[in-house]
């Protein structure tokens, strides 16, 4: 699947595994579950990503956050906007300085605000508009709150 | 008047080409249904019964001559000649078409104006009182925050996606005109014990289907930390807000299920990690403040001695001059309520000749500004004593010098069947009815101050709940009732309506008003005792008592 990282439309490597998927690949998101429960086994792997779903307490997970190079945060519903204040709080107030994805159904009209919560790679759900998509980070080129890109 | 910056004008710039790319990929069927719903409500576009409805923003309810002509230009142009005043300060075109609507935006931003989250579940305008920086028993003028929390919610890139649409309200009066009890947030300015000034906050109030009175989170919060506050309630409610049921998704919910106290623990303990970063600067205020400096007064004002002559030879004038205007904090000056409550025209509508005379006369009475008010009248703040005889016979011949303000026929309104989609019943028929019966200025003059408010479903647009006389359109298998409650009341003594008894039929409304409005006259101590006073010595009963005897 193509994703769009750093305003650039590359590969993504990552896998999303799901509960009782085995982990044969190099680069791994597993689900919050799955971390909690082979948290031991799971530290091992080098390159470990987090999935996280909207309704998340970021508390629960924040001192784990050093074992992952990537967050990604699911968007139920493009109305739901918790994702916005969740990926801003991990930016800002815990210091991940992963990667930060969004997946799910998200809009093209919303990466602008995205992008300035602190998102850094989108998975694409619709393959064909990724050029729009990074053009529409840049919909507005002044602010008046501060960002946390 | 705080004048847009080189950022707010490229910010509203870029809005209208942001917006004109979803529309043209809307119509050309790029965008999903329910995602153009999304964004076009994000911009105060409704699609309703005969055409989309565009809502533009009017920050905090000031509006420049230039904007008001730009308005009318509006109204002429791309609707049927008329505009209409919302409850809160914002501005409704009911006829635009779909297409046109980025040129009108386009139009707007000519004159620092937008659309920008007028609806959707997003941060809305911030309103205020119409006698913010006059008001004789003002503490200090809300303006200042209130354009310093405009700037802060315009486009927030965490809460754009909110459970719910999220309002706050700020006075600085000790007479609540801003309904501040009845906001998500509201925010009264206060003096504390050392004699500084702050903010009281209110949180979890609401009108529509559950009226819920705010309660106060914080008795007293540092000017300094207005931003670092409200984003922390913001930040708890888009994290906690109920996103499973629209119905139960405002912050109001949120605060009756958990409890204030649960409430108040979350937003403190995540203002305590924020408020330093985001503390308001000495300067930033001061800077602000300084584009809301009083005008020019005249010194002399009070001098003039026709004011008093007019008033003791001409009735009609004196008794508009009671009824439509307010004192105001310098000697010689009154603010002017321009009534939008003529007899035979729509609660709040105005017309393009209206528009255009009304910004005529800003710019030769009252240094070119007019505001709007939370009960869909207009207002000139500055107006001289000597200029008040000519002010008056000009507001006349445009229909809007009936000397109604704060009474019965001074109603407010909501578009009803006659507009929108989500109708039960018609309320404009309703409000023009009720206008009807009371023919007479005299008998309004005499029934006092008087609130009657009209919503045609319980959506509650026109604030029926807060109505000393609400008016409630229902919907009984196809045909319009009206429920009625009484006591209800958006200011200091804030009360929610209670219920008169069963729906009344659209035959029956009138004269149930009718009915009440005979026996407060018959019930009251004196004349002195207003409508409200009396419903709430006296209860609902004896009006119940004679409403459904005669039915
Ligand atoms: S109260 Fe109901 S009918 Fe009236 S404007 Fe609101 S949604 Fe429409």
């Amino acid at each position: 699947m193509q994703l769009i990282k750093d305003k650039q439309v590359i590969q993504d490597s990552w896998i999303y595994i799901l509960d009782e998927t085995p982990l044969d690949a190099d680069y791994i998101i597993v689900p919050l579950v799955r971390w909690q429960q082979e948290r031991d086994q799971l530290s091992k792997i080098k390159h470990l990503g987090l999935r996280l779903e909207a309704d998340v307490i970021l508390e629960d997970i924040v001192d784990d956050l050093s074992h992952f190079q990537l967050v990604e945060l699911f968007i139920p519903v493009f109305t739901d906007g918790r994702a916005f204040t969740h990926a801003r709080l991990l930016r800002s107030r815990y210091g991940f300085t992963g990667d930060i994805r969004v997946s799910g159904d998200f809009m093209r009209d919303q990466v602008f605000y995205l992008n300035r919560v602190g998102v850094s790679s989108f998975e694409l759900n619709d393959q064909d508009n990724a050029q729009q998509v990074i053009q529409s980070m840049d919909d507005f080129s002044v602010d008046s709150q501060e960002s946390v890109a | 008047m705080y004048q847009y910056n080189d950022k707010d004008q490229t910010l509203i710039d870029e809005r209208v080409i942001q917006f004109r790319d979803q529309t043209e990929r809307f119509l050309k069927g790029e965008i999903a249904e329910d995602k153009y719903r999304a964004l076009r409500l994000m911009n105060g576009v409704y699609i309703q019964t005969h055409a989309p409805l565009l809502r533009v923003a009017g920050p905090y309810g000031l509006l420049s001559s230039k904007q008001l002509r730009k308005l009318a230009s509006i109204a002429r142009d791309y609707d049927k000649g008329f505009c209409h005043f919302t409850t809160r300060q914002n501005i409704q075109f009911n006829w635009p078409a779909l297409e046109r609507v980025p040129d009108i935006l386009e139009e707007l931003a000519s004159v620092q104006m937008h659309a920008i989250q007028t609806s959707g579940n997003c941060l809305r305008n911030t309103t205020t009182d119409q006698l913010a920086g006059v008001a004789v028993d003002e503490l200090e003028d809300p303006r200042p925050y209130c354009e310093i929390i405009r700037q802060w919610t315009i486009f927030h890139p965490e809460f754009a996606y909110l459970p719910r649409k999220f309002k706050i309200a700020v006075s600085g009066s000790e007479q609540d005109r801003a309904a501040i009890r009845f906001h998500d947030i509201g925010l009264q300015l206060v003096k504390n014990d050392q004699g500084e000034t702050g903010f009281q906050v209110f949180v979890g109030g609401g009108l529509g289907r559950t009226p819920i009175i705010g309660q106060v989170i914080r008795p007293f919060l540092e000017k300094k930390h207005l931003l670092s506050y409200l984003e922390a309630i913001l930040r708890v409610y888009n994290l906690y807000g109920r996103r499973d049921n629209k119905y139960k998704a405002r912050i109001k919910i949120l605060v009756r299920e958990a409890g204030l106290a649960e409430v108040r623990q979350k937003v403190e303990a995540e203002w305590a990690l924020i408020q330093d970063k985001l503390e308001l600067s000495a300067e930033r205020i001061s800077d602000i403040q300084a584009q809301f400096t009083p005008p020019e007064y005249q010194a002399n004002a009070a001098q003039d001695t026709s004011h008093a002559e007019n008033i003791a030879t001409n009735t009609d004038f004196a008794t508009w001059i009671k009824h439509n205007t307010a004192e105001h904090k310098t000697d010689g000056y009154r603010a002017v309520y321009i009534s939008l409550k003529a007899p035979d025209s729509p609660p709040g509508d105005c017309t393009h000749t209206q528009l255009d005379a009304i910004a005529d006369m800003a710019d030769q009475y009252s240094f070119g500004m007019i505001r709007s008010t939370h009960r869909q009248n207009l207002v000139l703040a500055d107006v001289k004593q000597a200029d008040l005889f000519a002010v008056w016979q000009k507001l006349d011949t445009l229909k809007c010098a009936t000397p109604n303000i704060g009474k019965a026929t001074d109603m407010i309104c909501c578009p009803g069947l006659d507009y929108c989609g989500l109708a039960n019943a018609g309320s404009i028929g309703v409000a023009q009815e009720i206008n009807d019966m009371l023919d007479s200025i005299d008998y309004v003059h005499d029934l006092g101050d008087l609130k009657i408010n009209i919503s045609g479903c319980m959506n509650g647009c026109a604030h029926q709940s807060v109505g000393h006389i609400g008016i409630l359109g229902v919907d009984k298998k196809g045909v319009e009732w009206y429920q009625v409650t009484l006591g209800g009341s958006s200011e200091n003594d804030a009360a929610i309506g209670d219920r008169l008894g069963p729906a009344v039929s659209k035959e029956d409304i009138t004269p149930t008003i009718k009915i009440l409005l005979d026996v407060y006259i018959e019930q009251r101590l004196n004349e002195e005792e207003s409508f409200l006073a009396t419903v709430r010595r006296v209860g609902v009963a004896p009006f119940k008592e004679k409403t459904y005897a005669t039915h």
